[in-house]
């Protein structure tokens, strides 16, 4: 008996073994051990894989170009996929060697990007194509360009504009076709839209905020019904409202300018504004805000008169408030002596990440996405303008934005501005925000707050600048061998 | 050991050599990577550069490190005793013979089923200065609720509350060592004359203190590595930085600001005061802790 127990034993111990052995092998698979997927399609052709974060109308207008440029030739198969939180699985499939052939990332990821060695230089291939500058409004090649090496192509490009509700300009007694042309004169008209309640004699009244007495404004005890226009709505440019004072965030080279006179200058027009309506009555009104994409959505809702957004706004007015009777007219500068208004430029760009096992092929479809046709179908479906620089006249005329040539006009001035290109953006923009947001609370003084910026971020950005100086010859070196 | 044994072993480790790779591949290696990597200059993309306790300096002089850590401080100390008492006194409650008593038992239990993610989206609203349900409550009985999401003070305390919803996971612990207490302590005690108050504190504590210590610490590993909820509803650290949490700042170091030696070396640092009040509650509690067992 105790010898047919072993012998069992032992039978089922290989047949168990071997079991074992299969799920660990089957487990190993999943680390990545096994053979990778085709490449190729059941007929043959290469298969391009395309990692894009638009989802809805704007994935859809993509998938078409998509789509086009599959139809098109019968050598390549663009494989689009949507992915979340790009950037970072880019990086992340980069570092571990596997990336996609394509990627749609932001044009701020590109410095970072092309200094860490995770993008491939298109110099060469835009080279073979006769693709240059000249094709492209200067601003948006420049954001795809780091250290005298072209990273990305553009895909859909926006500036921004101030966008003003003219119902309320006429309800305050304002021309509805006149936005303003000065920030002080923006202060002014936001004060006649803003209406208040407020008690007088025992009773509630709603008053426009500039007929609020100089005790009831001292005070400031009163209910904001709607605002003309707060900096901090929608907040997502709060770092860099230096700009339209003349500030720049960075010298371009070695020092951070976060505490320049022009800069504390912003921000004291920024603080002005919780010290005129009052912190609590802001932070109150602004609970009341729903989602960006809702109907509930503060300029949407007709709750804020004037905001500073980008062109793709036309969207969600379109979307959740067809009957707003809006326009859109570049953001005044606060000196206008010196420059007339400022507006932002950003992009989102198409890059071959580096390590992508068909760069070649990737680059055939970013070419053909920077052909005028294909570029138009895109950035019409997402209701943008075209990057190119030769926009054809029937996609002006029939953009569905009444104010497209706006935002087109602005791209090509001498006063647009894009968001410091250097890889420590994320650093300075996280502390510019934190800044903002305790300059907005009157926790600090502007000086107090930026002086914190400058410091800390000088010193982060002294010690990349040492790291990238010893390593810079070397990597221009390899990227001009790619 | 012999032939049979040796082979039983090699039989017994081929089945669980799945879990064996795992655990060598995604746990153990990278927790040693990640302090080697703490002595780095490291950024994913390029090999690491060896720098010492660079990272280490530069993290405690750092002022948002140390403001990470009171917050999270700060939460722990409130939400960690407060979520005790609270699951205890429910599992207490729902553990007397009452009507529809399974009933109950589900309701306070569902909150900790609902994911994350909704529950952080529900309590945005709940929370909402103007509009929310919390505010409005408050203004029933002529309170004036404060801006929970807006005003750095509320901020933490909005949190804290947050974690007292989601105690049903330690309350059906609780209520499991509830039910092994042996009836006749209760009877012994109430034949010597003891109040309800005397059999909580002299027969049901002690006999559940395994319990109570397994969910403290539970509980601190818990309260020093929230993530999700502040990440979801504050982002970047919400006003002043007054929701930043300590492993919300390690994820920003490591995926926004690519420094992932810095990170690791925080992840570190978070390890050692989490194993050093561990080993305190231990200490501390060693003598008050019953086991039947010993």
């Amino acid at each position: 008996m105790e010898t047919m127990r072993r012998r069992s034993g032992t039978v089922g111990g290989c047949r168990g073994m071997k079991i074992g052995l299969l799920l660990a092998i089957a487990a190993a698979g999943h680390c990545g051990c096994v053979r990778p997927p085709s490449d190729r399609t059941a007929d043959g052709r290469i298969i391009v894989d395309y990692w894009e974060k638009w989802t809805g109308f704007e994935g859809d207008a993509m998938q078409a170009v998509v789509d086009d440029f599959n139809r098109s030739q019968n050598r390549i198969f663009v494989r689009k996929l949507t992915v979340s939180q790009i950037d970072r699985k880019m990086m992340l499939a980069t570092a571990g060697g596997n990336p996609p052939d394509v990627a749609g990332l932001w044009a701020f990821n590109v410095p970072v990007y092309a200094e860490k060695g995770a993008l491939t230089p298109l110099n060469r291939y835009l080279e073979e194509a006769g693709i240059t500058a000249e094709d492209y409004i200067p601003v948006f090649w420049d954001l795809c360009s780091h250290e005298g090496f072209v990273w990305a192509l553009p895909s859909t490009p926006a500036t921004l504009a101030l966008h003003w509700n003219k119902k309320m300009f006429r309800d305050a007694g304002l021309d509805p076709e006149r936005p303003p042309r000065s920030i002080a004169e923006l202060d002014r008209m936001a004060e006649q839209i803003t209406l208040v309640r407020v008690e007088r004699a025992g009773k509630r009244v709603e008053v426009r905020f500039s007929e609020l007495t100089a005790e009831e404004k001292r005070t400031k005890k009163f209910d904001i019904v709607h605002l003309g226009f707060v900096p901090t709505e929608p907040g997502w440019w709060n770092p860099v409202w230096g700009y339209w004072f003349g500030a720049r965030l960075w010298n371009g080279k070695d020092r951070i300018t976060a505490d320049s006179p022009q800069n504390i200058e912003a921000f004291r027009w920024f603080q002005s504004y919780p010290r005129k309506y009052g912190l609590e009555n802001l932070r109150r009104f602004g609970a009341s805000f729903g989602n960006f994409a809702s109907p509930q959505n503060p300029f949407l809702s007709e709750k804020v008169a004037m905001e500073l957004q980008g062109v793709w706004m036309y969207n969600f007015i379109d979307k959740y408030a067809p009957q707003l009777e809006w326009g859109a007219a570049p953001f005044p500068a606060a000196h206008t002596d010196r420059f007339p208004y400022v507006t932002i430029a950003e992009c989102d760009v198409l890059v071959i990440p580096r390590g992508a096992r068909h760069a070649k092929e990737a680059f055939e479809f970013i070419r053909y996405v920077n052909t005028r046709p294909a570029m138009e179908k895109l950035c019409m479906g997402q209701r943008k303008f075209s990057p190119l620089a030769r926009m054809s006249e029937d996609f002006i005329r029939n953009h569905p934005n009444p104010y497209i040539h706006v935002f087109v006009e602005m791209a090509r001035s001498p006063y647009v501005r894009t968001v410091p290109q250097t890889p420590l953006w994320m650093v300075l923009g996280d502390e510019m925000i934190a800044a903002a947001d305790r300059i907005f609370s009157l926790i600090e003084t502007p000086q107090q707050a930026l002086r914190t910026v400058q410091k800390r971020v000088q010193l982060r950005f002294d010690r990349e600048r040492e790291r990238w100086l010893k390593i810079r010859q070397r990597r221009i070196a390899e990227w001009r061998r790619l | 050991m012999t032939r049979g044994e040796w082979r039983n072993l090699g039989v017994g480790l081929a089945f669980i050599s799945p879990w064996i790779i795992g655990f060598l591949a995604f746990t153990l290696y990278p927790a040693l990577a990640s302090i080697y990597y703490s002595f780095c200059d490291y950024d994913v993309f390029s090999r690491p550069v060896w720098i010492g306790l660079l990272n280490y300096r530069d993290m405690f002089t750092d002022k948002v490190f140390w403001k990470s850590l009171y917050n999270t401080m700060y939460y722990a100390v409130f939400s960690l005793p407060l979520g005790l008492v609270i699951s205890l006194l429910i599992a207490v409650m729902l553990n007397q013979q009452i009507q529809a008593r399974p009933l109950f038992r589900t309701i306070y239990f569902l909150p900790s089923l609902v994911p994350v993610v909704a529950s952080a989206m529900i309590w945005l609203w709940i929370l909402n200065g103007k509009y929310g349900i919390l505010n409005y409550l408050l203004g029933l009985v002529g309170l004036q609720g404060p801006d929970w999401l807006a005003d750095e003070l509320w901020t933490k305390p909005s949190l804290i509350l947050m974690s007292v919803w989601g105690v049903g996971g330690s309350m059906v612990i609780y209520l499991a060592a509830l039910q092994d207490v042996p009836r006749e302590l209760y009877e012994s005690a109430l034949i010597d004359g003891a109040s309800a108050w005397h059999k909580f504190v002299h027969v049901t504590i002690p006999m559940i203190s395994p319990v109570i210590y397994f969910n403290l610490i539970m509980g601190i590993i818990g309260a020093l590595q929230v993530f999700a909820q502040p990440y979801i509803m504050f982002g970047g650290g919400g006003p002043n930085r007054s929701a930043l949490f300590y492993a919300v700042y390690l994820y920003q170091n490591a995926f926004d600001y690519y420094e992932m030696g810095f990170a690791s070396a925080m992840a570190w640092v978070l390890f050692i005061i989490i194993f050093f009040l561990t080993w305190v509650a231990t200490r501390t509690t060693r003598r008050h802790i019953y086991y039947a067992g010993e």
